[in-house]
């Protein structure tokens, strides 16, 4: 049987994988997280360096997905780090006609995705789904990178039942800064976007019902924020409603 | 005789709509402990006597915050977490997100370990449209087919605790492959397992598919439209039942099941008769897809080369399975150490449950019971 993975059993300790000889650990590699205290860490993906990085990557991608198992463990630093590579369609010549610099399109993985000005998001939303077919929304959902000046990364996943074709729209915007809801495009972005507004804080414009879904109405705190540190919780709610005196 | 000081006046039974002690609408609440809620589902219901007006969900009561563990947990760890979502399908989620790590590791499977995962993960689909047909029986009136359905799924539990020790959070799969070999036997059982079940499908569909209280009680209830499955984002065997033939497993293959040879079961009304229809179909077609996989099992290693301390590159991947109950997504965003900077699951549940309100109005309150049971719901999975 292969070396790998330890059953759940006997998991490492938090925040020290087992040093091996090809991974040394690293301090400061991975995080401290057990203590529950707020994280605010500088950590954001390198995401945006595709416009230079060229299609060299691609074929190393690409090569080595014909190959998985060739890449030994023991040479990390050779195998080329993947970046996301411009991707271009009759989709994106159209939309780039249109709205000019504001979209750029990437692709990682194998996978198809743009990234939109936050101004040009309801156009672009409407013409995906009235002109491009994509007539399911399969998910919003957001990532927060409390370093960056634009705070939010908010994405829609799309589908298109007629193409079969799964593409994300991903826009950045600033902390407190809302978007136009798109319930009136899919009907089923309703619950989804109430999600975000629970776990991030981030409001849409024109929500039928902008209120919170999985925490209780009178919960203070966004959760899925960086800053909300996972033991953390709405001690006045928890004593209040619950009358004990935490949670944890 | 009439009290002259009485202020009440006669029932006007002519015209409903005048409303009476204002009472025409009645706003009642029905959960979160309910057993045919089938967790701790809240609904909120506007009836017009009987009849449903619109309804409100309120859910959140399981909310673990699955998605915020993923965030502090390294790749490896976090795996057995998914398996408490939807806890009826545990290997399904799984796979989902083995397959996710994976793309974002870029490393494939083995062969054998792909075989070995659609086998345990079709078994899983049996056992979840049981579950789901047992429960859902019940809820509308019909005690047996519970008794036929648990008696049969325990044959599946049999095979999953033999092969990993657990019966419902299995924690089958790892990221890369498989931790465990199948152990002696363990095709001879399969094999076993699929005789034994065929004719039981036939049993179950004796009980119920011409019964006429069934047919009566799930007969154009709570339709939906194709048009509305697709706008709401509903998928799954509700999305089939309304006739859209839709299912990741051939629209976007994952695993290795363009190798296998089956067919997509749909429906016509989209009500739940079709539902009904459509799940026992799927479990017929998932016989036919474990046969065909355990009968061609290939040798081989079941792992991958995958690193001990897995670091994936920093960038995002979304990868999506055709779960029991519909798409089952993983959004995962790595940074390049090694715990996932963000985790997102998009489930199946939560989505579908959306629906709830469109397919209830103007229905009967029984069969609000009906249709919650029809959609196959699983409230670890919908609260995350």
């Amino acid at each position: 049987m292969p070396d790998e993975i330890k059953s759940p059993s006997a998991p490492p300790p938090e925040g020290e994988p087992k040093p091996t000889a090809d991974n040394p650990a690293v301090p400061g590699g991975v995080k401290a997280t057990s203590s529950g205290s707020v994280q605010a860490e500088a950590k954001a993906p390198a995401e945006k360096s595709a416009s230079d990085a060229a299609a060299v990557p691609a074929k190393a991608v690409a090569a080595a997905t014909a190959a998985p198992p060739a890449a030994k463990p023991a040479a990390p630093p050779k195998a080329p780090v993947p970046t996301p590579v411009p991707w271009d369609s009759p989709i994106i010549a159209k939309l780039k006609g249109c709205y000019g610099s504001g979209i750029e399109p990437l692709t990682y993985a194998g996978q198809n995705y743009m990234v939109v000005d936050r101004s040009l998001i309801p156009e672009i939303l409407q013409v995906l789904r009235n002109e491009e077919q994509f007539d399911y929304c399969v998910d919003i959902t957001a990532v927060h990178y409390p370093t960056r000046e634009k705070q939010f990364d908010v994405i829609w996943v799309l589908y298109s039942f007629a193409r079969n074709e799964r593409i994300r729209v991903k826009t950045q915007i600033v902390d407190g800064e809302s978007l136009p809801s798109s319930v009136p495009i899919w009907v089923g972005a309703n619950w989804l976007e109430r999600e975000v507004f629970d776990m991030f804080g981030i409001k849409f414009d024109g929500h039928p019902d902008m209120k919170r879904i999985l925490l209780p109405d009178g919960w203070k705190g966004h959760p899925l924020r960086k800053d909300y540190g996972i033991l953390q919780q709405d001690n006045e709610w928890v004593q209040i409603n619950l009358g004990i005196e935490s949670g944890q | 005789m009439t009290d002259p000081n009485s202020t009440l006046t006669p029932l006007d039974l002519e015209t409903p709509e005048k409303p009476f002690l204002d009472a025409n609408e009645l706003v009642i609440n029905m959960g979160p402990q309910h057993p045919a809620t089938h967790g701790v589902l809240r609904v909120i219901l506007r009836l017009d006597g009987e009849k449903v007006l619109g309804l409100e969900c309120v859910i959140g009561y399981l909310h673990r915050g699955v998605e915020k563990i993923g965030e502090h947990r390294t790749y490896t760890m976090f795996n057995p977490y998914v398996d408490r979502m939807d806890y009826v399908a545990a290997v399904s989620n799984g796979l989902g997100y083995c397959e996710t790590v994976e793309k974002l590791l870029n490393v494939e499977a083995p062969a054998r370990a792909q075989h070995v995962r659609v086998i345990l993960t079709e078994l899983n689909r049996i056992a979840s449209h049981q579950l789901w047909l047992g429960t859902h029986a019940l809820d509308i009136g019909a005690i047996t087919p519970l008794f036929y359905t648990f008696r049969d799924r325990e044959e599946i539990l049999k095979i999953y605790e033999k092969y990993c020790g657990a019966r419902l959070t299995t924690h089958a799969f790892r990221i890369g492959g498989l931790q465990y070999e199948t152990y002696t036997g363990f095709e001879k059982e399969v094999k076993n397992f699929l005789t034994f079940f065929r004719p039981k499908i036939d049993e179950y569909e004796e009980l119920l598919t011409t019964n006429r209280i069934w047919v009566e009680r799930t007969k154009n209830v709570g339709r939906i439209s194709a048009q509305d499955c697709i706008a709401l984002g509903v998928t799954g065997p509700v999305l089939r039942a309304s006739g859209v033939k839709w299912d990741l497993r051939k629209a976007q293959p994952y695993a290795n099941y363009k190798n296998f040879d089956f067919e997509i079961p749909i429906g016509e009304n989209g009500d739940t008769y079709d539902r009904y229809l459509v799940r026992m179909a799927e479990m017929r077609q998932s016989v036919r897809i474990i046969e065909q996989a355990v009968n061609a099992l290939p040798e081989g290693p079941i792992m991958a080369k995958v690193p001990k301390v897995m670091k994936p590159a920093a960038g995002e991947v979304y990868h999506s399975i055709e779960a029991p109950k519909g798409e089952l997504g993983y959004f995962i965003v790595s940074d390049g150490s090694t715990q996932p900077y963000r985790v997102r699951v998009r489930p199946p549940s939560f989505v579908n449950l959306q629906a709830l309100d469109k397919m209830c109005r103007g229905q009967l309150v029984a069969d609000v019971i009906a249709v919650i049971g029809t959609l196959d719901i699983v409230l670890g999975e919908v609260d995350r």
